[in-house]
């Protein structure tokens, strides 16, 4: 593969694609393929071929288009025009009516406005591609500028001027912890090994999140290539990426990505006739939280148990097989490209001062617009659940948004001003984490929210240290009396009193945050833990003495 | 001792240990591809049996200790063979505050097993899942591997009624 075959590939390949003057986008990602898209796109198959305008009429799957509750999502476009639209909730059956439209008026029952916040107050980056192009073409990729900046890496830049490239873009590591990515790929680049890894942790292990799943499954190439320019930058020249076995789709597309990134030279021997040789292997996980830690899914990698170990020495001294090794997340990756195609100082004018860029979010539980959006770091909260969420459905009123997953917290109303960067969520006892952004209305009990968190973190807990090991169970005793109206004032010193010693005296990240959702529901909804131990009373109505199966699901 | 032992020759005739063996060159026989091929004997076999255990540890050389180790770390791994049909709640938060624990209520109570198990006359496993991702469409269910959102109670019972009275 040269710079000049590249073109080529994008040449013939947009030339192909100018063929059709029709076209309709199937999203073919998890969640609408979970409502059926599939049928949709064959039944569209099946109707243009009957119609006989294959050759100017493109039915395409693509990745994900972000509003996954109202699956599954169809988008068509005319080239004459320039008419777009998207439709929503699209069964088989449309087909014939949505093809008709593209020659006059869009089909209005189906109809998805786009015209609304939860489109307009996106930025796209690591999306830019999801919804767009098929991600199971590497020439579509490619027409979409793909593998460009690797090009530019690999004939234009040192590993020195890559590495200063993302330190002047002011990335942070976007599994959670937000770890300046130039600074982590520049320790790596100077430690010395024989033999150093890339590996990209695809463990998205948090409940209520689900953009790496997004992201691979609608721009696997676009991790690849972020991984690429890693090796390149610190002098690796093997790679795994560790994805959940959970995540079968996933699974799927990167191994066709890496196939067709073989086949056509982008990875193997001697990338582009230089001394640059990469290999991707995958390594599925097995359905371990603590694998998210990085010792415990470099354990993993290896074939062992995934339990955390004590650092330093840090993975990018010691890491894989005891080499330097490079751990960043999905997204992180899937941020490399447009930074060095676009330069470090173009991503740093986005977000805030010190959170950089967009993150995406994966918006869930009791709000309006549930789906996968990626917005400038900063925005607010309020901006989030009402604006881009469409606010709490059913007339009913917001009580807390969680974010971070299992180690993390919950965020009350008086919150809902602050912008979303990793200072200021830290700061209100939350983390940015990977990107889940659960939100809760009056119904859901923070006790028994408190408790469902400890519960996880106390069954994934390794083992290996005891605070974690028994801290988790205790605290869950202590938050389950609660929830039964057994508790006592004593349990609630106990449970502030663990709260601290396991923060403090965990091995590893699951065990020294495990007590945040706890910690942030005991500071903001102080009266719920109070009514439940004073009054033997649950405000919301979840805990005690109704029966949980008499309430039938909203 | 040890390094010396030749390779040791498949359980039996069945033909997906093949499959295994495959993974088992694949990984140059290494140590390290354990959790490669624990996945490849799941995926052929449904479930790592005693049988399977040793056959792996051997061919890797990793004591079995080590690899009863892994396959019970992991939750994705079972040692018991599943029912003839799987239905997995997804537990994740967004399942949860959406319902999930009432799903699991009633199917446990139709079915009389809790996650985990599977009915007396092997027709239906009962799992729950930590986060399938699908948190759009919470709650979620997956039934024989085909998710399904938004479930509410009354479509879990009919849809195992199904499965049950088949």
């Amino acid at each position: 593969m040269t710079p000049e075959e590249l073109d080529q590939i994008a040449e013939s390949e947009r030339e192909e694609q100018s063929r059709f003057t029709e076209r309709v986008h199937v999203c073919v990602a998890a969640g609408c393929l979970s409502c059926q898209s599939q049928s949709v796109k064959d039944s569209l198959d099946q109707e243009v071929a009957r119609r006989g305008a294959k050759d100017h009429c493109q039915i395409k799957g693509v990745g994900c288009m972000g509003l996954c509750s109202e699956g599954p999502l169809v988008s068509t476009n005319v080239a004459s025009t320039g008419a777009g639209v998207l439709y929503k909730k699209v069964e088989a059956a449309d087909s014939p009516a949505i093809l008709d439209s593209l020659a006059g008026n869009p089909v209005e029952r189906l109809i998805c406005r786009t015209d609304v916040p939860f489109f307009q107050r996106q930025k796209k980056i690591v999306l830019e591609n999801s919804g767009v192009i098929d991600p199971e073409r590497v020439e579509d990729y490619i027409a979409a500028n793909g593998y460009t900046a690797l090009i530019k890496v690999l004939t234009e830049m040192s590993p020195r001027e890559v590495i200063d490239e993302v330190t002047r873009s002011g990335l942070r590591g976007r599994g959670g912890a937000g770890y300046p990515t130039g600074l982590k790929w520049s320790t790596v680049s100077k430690s010395v090994g024989t033999q150093k890894y890339v590996v990209c942790n695809a463990d998205e292990g948090d409940p209520g999140a689900f953009m790496d799943r997004s992201v691979l499954e609608s721009d696997p190439h676009r991790v690849l290539e972020g991984m690429l320019i890693a090796g390149y930058a610190v002098g690796a020249s093997e790679a795994y990426i560790y994805v959940r076995a959970e995540y079968p789709l996933a699974i799927k597309r990167l191994r066709n990505a890496i196939r067709q990134a073989e086949r056509v030279g982008l990875l193997g021997s001697n990338i582009c006739g230089t001394r640059f040789s990469f290999r991707i292997d995958l390594r599925l996980g097995a359905g371990a939280f603590v694998c998210g830690e990085e010792t415990a899914l470099i354990a993993s990698v290896e074939g062992k148990r995934g339990m955390p170990r004590p650092r330093p020495p840090y993975p990018a001294m010691e890491g894989l097989f005891g080499q330097p090794t490079l751990i960043n997340n999905v997204e992180t990756y899937a941020n490399i490209a447009p930074i060095i195609r676009n330069g470090g100082g173009w991503y740093a004018q986005i977000g805030t001062e010190k959170s950089k860029g967009t993150k995406v979010f994966a918006l869930a539980g009791r709000v309006e617009n549930t789906g996968l959006v990626e917005v400038p770091m900063g925005i607010s909260l309020r901006e989030m659940v009402f604006e881009i969420g469409g606010g709490i459905p059913e007339g009913r009123k917001f009580k807390a948004v969680q974010t971070g997953g299992p180690s993390g917290g919950c965020l009350p109303s008086e919150c809902l001003d602050m912008p979303v960067d990793y200072e200021s969520l830290a700061k209100a006892g939350s983390i940015m984490g990977s990107g889940g952004m659960i939100v809760m209305d009056e119904s859901s009990c923070m006790v028994d929210v408190a408790k469902f968190f400890m519960d996880f973190c106390m069954t994934e807990s390794c083992g290996k240290c005891i605070p974690c090991r028994v801290g988790t169970y205790q605290m869950h005793r202590i938050l389950t009396a609660i929830g039964n109206m057994t508790a006592t004032e004593q349990d609630m010193k106990v449970l502030a009193e663990l709260c601290d010693l396991l923060k403090h005296t965990s091995l590893c990240g699951l065990g020294q945050s495990a007590p945040n959702p706890v910690v942030s529901t005991l500071k903001s909804f102080a009266d719920e833990y109070r009514a439940h131990i004073e009054e033997h009373r649950c405000p919301a109505g979840v805990c005690g003495a109704q029966p949980a199966a008499e309430r039938e699901t909203a | 001792m040890h390094s010396y032992v030749a390779k040791p020759t498949a359980p039996n005739q069945d033909k997906r240990w093949k499959l295994v063996d495959a993974t088992i060159r694949r990984q140059g026989g290494q140590a390290r591809g354990l959790i490669e091929t624990l996945h490849t004997v799941q995926e052929a076999f449904g479930y790592l049996d005693e049988q399977a255990l040793r056959y792996v540890a051997m061919s890797l050389r990793v004591p079995l200790s080590r690899a009863y180790g892994v396959a019970t770390f992991y939750h994705f791994f079972t040692l018991k063979p599943a029912g003839e049909h799987t239905c997995v709640i997804c537990m994740g938060t967004a399942c949860y505050i959406k319902g999930a624990p009432q799903l699991l209520d009633a199917v446990q109570r139709d079915l009389g097993i809790v996650p985990g198990e599977t009915t007396p006359d092997k027709k239906v496993s009962l799992l729950t899942a930590r986060c399938l991702g699908s948190c759009g469409l919470a709650p979620a269910v997956v039934y024989d591997q085909e998710v399904s959102g938004k479930v509410v109670t009354s479509a879990i019972r009919e849809h195992l009624k199904k499965w049950t009275h088949a």
